[in-house]
């Protein structure tokens, strides 16, 4: 009969609306009350109703794999040995791998030798061009740079406020563990350790005669496989990494005191920046 | 086609590939050679002989479907322009791959419009952003560029206004980059030039009447007074680029008579991102999550298609192990999922142009938000996935599917990865799917407004190289999964969706058939996933290298993504032992190509038809400008 | 119609006890500005990728009107905010100014995402206008690549504060008010490449420059087919422009030579060189501190 396909529709939509209400009713108040998992069930595979999510008073949390824009990892401030330090050694590799070429880095000098230092002088990144791929992470050496979950980002004047330098950048590691936990964990396996991998292998240097130098650009790879090869950066890598154990004067392997001063001094650094910043 | 009697030649249409060569070897040897530079196919044919032996290759050869014709610059290399054809036989099969080759200077290929009318706007294309002239070609202008643009882009010694470099990556990023946006550093482009004598009064944009004149529509005052009066019965409409019902910014300029569409010709560019060129600076893994922005609506399977034209090339090298089988699960599995978010966006704003004004749209983006939850969930990005890699992916599938409390407010969730797949595919999809066909299938008005309308016969889907739904909602039993299958698809059991009548109705049943289809191919995959958890998703056990070397050839990757043929052309040419940047990267978009009978499609029909075919071909902008 | 009373009642002053919840006293520009930022309709105009996020932005789960983002009009005659949503190219940013010039005042622009805000991934292309605001005022800018729904709505939030923070009182803020029409933008011309009217005598300078001296800017000889159509039309030359009607409404506007939009880039990267290079004196000096220390 004419008309019946119209109703059999017509009825469907009714059903759907229906559904919504009823799921509704059934969670009553209890909708916005969050130590509950009514939320994972009303946004999940069970539903049945169309739900809406109350954007500004309830937001859908983002998984850990998420990718926003990139951050730094500096080490925490309360790390015994490196706190404030970068996790980056300027290596270059994620400004060689991002897509839209939106990592610029000055790689730091020593001012009294005029040889490289495994940190940045500058990092920026100019989130307007960012593509938000996540390559930079993912083949990053060192796990300096991540992808940040913090998506609220909107602002007047892109001018000011979208090129990222390393003071915006940089973010604590414990920042980074407490978004991804998972991730942060499958690295430190990769890594071998929950410390940077400059600090670990100097850890160990003391046993280990032999220095493996070509930093791998994987991510998750086992720390016992053998050395992937980087023929494009291998330059880049001898400059960023010691030539020689013989170059002991390098910062990351100074004697206790020096690096005790250089902590003081970081954290100083630190105050003084959150005091202009609270200005 | 018609004259199924056995003569010699037609035995020529059940040869294999390599007879097929031989024989135009043989039978057109003074025309004919083969290509027998490093890593290449097919043949080179002389082009002053070019159209007599595409007929041959199309008529007597059974080549009868033109997939891909696009042009390369190889400067430097030899320095000629080439265009390059894939022919296939629409009964299956691999390509027959035929180049004609001509000088830079003046470059002029006899146009193949009158064997493939499909290589009307590819050729229009390669006009456009190479500069080769095609006689013969009915209306050879500018299809992605404006008229009047300075030079043919593409061109390996053109430069953009705010060029930078060659190559990626940029030498000034690192070490010592200073943030120097290319704008700031070249505010109005060294590479553009103006006359002299350059003045604002006089500036005209002729972009626009070039558009009406070579449509042969311009203000004709001769031919308006040589009528009786003025003819007011024929008027000339457009639509788009900003118009609701053209899916971005396409623009259709239609001549109407009354109601009645008499002539409709497609205004494209308007979100052409110079895709090919940036591909051609950018290394093999800068263009992944380029890809993604193609068809943004299906990004995995516009990666899967890359992908698979770059480990075509690698496994031209000597070292080069395929991808595992649980890669290419996991492929199969995101790349179905994608084609469910296609299908159900590409019906729903179908619905939207005919009238059911987004009443689907909402059921169905609220179906699509699950599977980009688990998109987002396993590749970190809701729609643009770059997930996949050379020879593996980004990551495997994590174990549960866990959101992380960060900002104020944010509510978390988590789920069992495969219990959600499960939950997707045996419940929540096929649910949709049937609300989906209660909903229109039946519905007298859907019947109504779609049957008999925008009619591609079957003749015309084939010459005109549709593809997907269009191609097999014209009756062509042809889906790359089975006709040319790559990666586990010829162990998967589905049917091919297929409907004869080629009208906007048949094409809806095309879609609502695979939908169906994907999810048994998705019910198939999950046992698979289970049984390869724990394997390396790597082909070599670790990841990739992130510069890798690719050895110098040719490659032609296509998918069957969820608008039809998608195929990538990839060149590796250029240094020692391999290239890290293409050569050539070309991009076969099915929605670039569907387009082509817009205008047969939509003759005679009403304007309001228009959007409806329109949203029946299914098109989207990121991929028809690219 | 539901008002809000709490949101309106922001004054200083007393209201008796009696009248609580009653009345409202308010400044006119929290009234005005409430009105406005309540019923923002973006124009239903999507361009790229982002068009995709921005519909789902606006279906059910995210559901925008739920902010007075009501409905989407596909004319610009009835909307406040054009949401620029994906990749402005050179072809498209024509009728795009075309369209803002059509909208009524108050209006708004939101460049979202990357593309729309500085060009994005496909910036470096030839066809690519790196950002909308080169042409458009941009209100708000929503990074990301695309941004999620959440992201938008964010950015939505943050136009709607910005209205918040105008005031009647203040012409700069309600330009609208002024007296006489107000100027449109512009409309680019597609010549050679883009043109903006306004970028006019920079142009000149620069095509006189290079007349003069060839090599000084390396300037490729174009094939005579796509040259300047200006020339074209003074000189005739062509067969197949000749009979080309020209349209008039095409022809440029003559500009207030205002602040030119590469003073505003040259003043930025100065700033910043001046600031990255008093960072480097600064770490400079506390190197050398350090050194004397020990």
């Amino acid at each position: 009969m004419y008309g019946t396909g119209l109703a059999k529709g017509l009825l469907l939509t009714m059903r759907h609306f229906v559904e919504s209400y009823v799921d509704d009713i059934r969670y009553g108040f209890r909708k916005y009350h969050h130590s509950t998992d009514n939320f994972g069930i009303r946004q999940g595979t069970k539903t049945k109703g169309v739900i809406t999510v109350q954007y500004p008073d309830e937001k859908v949390a983002v998984p850990e794999r998420f990718r926003f824009v990139p951050f730094l990892i500096v080490e925490d401030e309360d790390h015994p040995t490196r706190a404030g330090k970068d996790w980056c050694t300027s290596c270059g590799i994620c400004a060689k791998v991002c897509p839209p070429q939106c990592i610029w880095i000055v790689r730091g000098n020593d001012p009294n030798t005029g040889r490289p230092v495994p940190e940045p002088e500058a990092f920026f990144i100019d989130i307007d061009i960012c593509m938000n791929c996540g390559y930079c992470a993912e083949y990053c050496p060192f796990d300096a740079i991540k992808m940040d979950h913090d998506y609220e980002l909107a602002s007047y004047d892109r001018t000011t406020h979208h090129i990222h330098d390393k003071e915006r950048l940089s973010k604590p590691n414990s920042y980074w563990r407490s978004i991804a936990p998972t991730r942060a964990y499958e690295e430190m396996l990769a890594r071998g350790s929950w410390e940077h991998k400059d600090a670990a292998k100097e850890a160990r240097r003391g046993a280990a005669s032999a220095r493996s130098s070509a930093p791998r650009p994987a991510v998750e790879q086992p720390a016992a496989a053998v050395p992937a090869k980087s023929e494009a950066t291998e330059p880049a890598e001898a400059s960023a990494t010691p030539a020689s154990p013989a170059e002991g004067a390098t910062p990351w392997s100074e004697d206790e005191a020096k690096r005790e001063e250089r902590r003081r001094k970081a954290l100083e650094r630190k105050a003084r920046r959150a005091a202009q910043r609270g200005q | 086609m018609d004259n199924p009697a056995l003569t010699p030649e037609r035995l020529l249409e059940t040869t294999t590939l390599d007879e097929a060569i031989s024989y135009l070897l043989s039978e057109y040897a003074d025309a004919v050679s083969l290509d027998d530079r490093e890593g290449y196919q097919g043949v080179i044919v002389d082009s002053r002989r070019l159209v007599g032996i595409a007929r041959v290759i199309r008529d007597d050869l059974g080549f009868d479907y033109l997939s891909s014709a696009t042009a390369v610059d190889y400067l430097g290399a030899g320095d000629q322009m080439e265009m390059v054809y894939h022919a296939y036989r629409t009964s299956g099969g691999g390509a027959l791959v035929f180049k004609a080759q001509t000088d830079r200077e003046n470059a002029e290929i006899p146009s193949l419009t009158s064997i493939w009318r499909g290589t009307d706007f590819q050729e229009r294309e390669a006009w456009d952003l190479m500069g080769i002239h095609f006689p013969g070609h009915p209306n050879l202008k500018r299809i992605l560029m404006w008229e009047g643009f300075h030079g043919h882009p593409l061109r390996k010694d053109w430069r953009e206004a705010y060029y930078e470099e060659d190559l990626k990556p940029f030498d000034s990023r690192w070490p010592g980059g200073h943030v120097h946006r290319a704008e700031e550093k070249n505010v109005f482009g060294k590479n553009v030039t103006y006359p002299p004598d350059i003045d604002l009064g006089r500036l005209i944009d002729s972009s626009e009447t070039a558009v009406y004149q070579s449509l042969g529509l311009g203000v004709d005052v001769e031919r308006i007074m040589d009528k009786d009066g003025f003819e007011t019965n024929e008027l000339v409409v457009n639509m788009g680029p900003h118009h609701p019902s053209t899916h971005g910014v396409f623009r259709m300029v239609l001549t109407v008579d009354g109601e009645t569409v008499t002539s409709l010709e497609p205004v494209m560019g308007y979100l052409h991102r110079n895709h090919e060129k940036i591909g051609e600076r950018n290394t093999y893994l800068h263009n992944i999550p380029f890809t993604d922005r193609l068809d943004y609506i299906s990004s995995m399977g516009n990666n899967h298609g890359y992908v698979l034209a770059v480990e075509q090339l690698m496994s031209l090298g000597r070292k080069y192990n395929r991808p595992t089988y649980r890669c290419e699960a996991l492929r199969v599995l995101m790349v179905e999922l994608s084609r469910i978010v296609n299908h159900l966006w590409a019906i729903g704003f179908w619905l939207n142009d005919i009238g059911a004004f987004f009443t689907p749209v909402l059921y169905f983006v609220q179906e699509r938000e699950r599977i980009l939850d688990f998109f987002e969930a396993v590749a970190g990005s809701r729609m643009m996935c770059n997930y996949m890699r050379f020879g593996g992916l980004f990551g495997d599938l994590p174990e549960r599917l866990k959101s992380v409390s960060n900002l104020t407010n944010d509510r978390v969730r988590d789920y069992n990865t495969m219990q959600f797949l499960t939950e997707m595919i045996n419940e929540r999809v096929p649910r949709t799917i049937d609300d989906l066909e209660r909903l229109l299938t039946q519905n007298e008005i859907l019947i109504e407004r779609s049957v008999g309308v925008g009619v591609l016969s079957r003749e015309d889907a084939i010459n005109y190289s549709a593809a997907g739904p269009l191609l097999r909602g014209s009756g062509v039993d042809y889906d790359i999964r089975r006709a040319d299958p790559y990666s586990i698809y010829p162990e998967l059991d589905f049917d091919v969706a297929v409907e004869a009548e080629g009208d906007m109705y048949a094409r809806y049943r095309v879609r609502v058939t695979e939908l169906r289809e994907s999810v048994r191919i998705l019910k198939q995959i999950l046992p698979r996933l289970e049984a390869t958890a724990g394997e390396s998703i790597w082909a070599d056990g670790k990841p990739g290298a992130y510069a890798p070397r690719v050895p110098h050839g040719e490659a032609y990757g296509r998918v069957e993504n969820g608008k039809g043929e998608l195929g990538y052309y990839v060149v590796s040419a250029g240094g020692r032992g391999g290239s890290s940047n293409p050569w050539r990267y070309h991009v076969r978009a099915p929605s670039f190509i569907n387009l082509t009978p817009m205008g047969i499609m939509s003759r005679g029909y009403k304007v309001a038809d228009i959007v409806g075919i329109l949203g029946s071909i299914d098109i989207v902008l990121g991929e028809t400008d690219r | 119609m539901d008002v809000n009373l709490q949101e309106l009642n922001k004054t200083e002053f007393p209201v008796p006890a009696e009248l609580e919840n009653n009345i409202a006293i308010t400044s006119l520009s929290e009234l005005y500005n409430w009105g406005r930022r309540n019923s923002l309709w973006p124009m239903l105009f999507g361009l790229a990728c982002c068009a995709i996020e921005m519909i789902a932005t606006a279906a059910s789960r995210f559901d925008f009107s739920r902010f007075g983002f009501e409905v989407m009009r596909a004319t610009p005659r009835q909307a406040d905010l054009m949401i620029v949503s994906g990749t402005v190219t050179k072809k498209m940013v024509v009728p795009i100014v075309r369209l803002y010039n059509q909208m009524p005042e108050p209006k708004y622009v939101m460049a979202m995402g990357a593309c729309a805000s500085g060009g994005g991934p496909f910036k470096e292309g030839y066809n690519v206008v790196s950002g909308m605001d080169k042409y458009l005022p941009v209100d708000v800018y929503v990074p990301g690549c695309p941004p999620t729904p959440q992201a938008l709505l964010h950015g939505m939030i943050a136009l709607q504060r910005k209205i918040d923070g105008q005031s009647i009182a203040n012409g700069d803020d309600v330009p609208w008010y002024g007296v006489g029409t107000a100027e449109p933008t512009p409309v680019p011309v597609l010549g050679p490449d883009i043109i903006d009217p306004r970028q006019m005598d920079m142009i000149r300078r620069q095509a006189e420059a290079a007349a003069t001296d060839m090599d000084s800017v390396g300037v490729r000889e174009l094939p005579a087919a796509t040259q300047m159509v200006a020339a074209r039309v003074t000189a005739g030359a062509a067969a197949e422009s000749e009979a080309a009607p020209v349209s008039q409404d095409a022809l440029g506007f003559v500009l207030p030579t205002g602040a030119a939009p590469w003073a505003e880039a040259e003043d930025i990267r100065e700033k910043r060189k001046l600031r990255a290079l008093a960072r480097k004196a600064l770490r400079a000096t506390r190197r050398a501190a350090a050194a004397e220390e020990e």
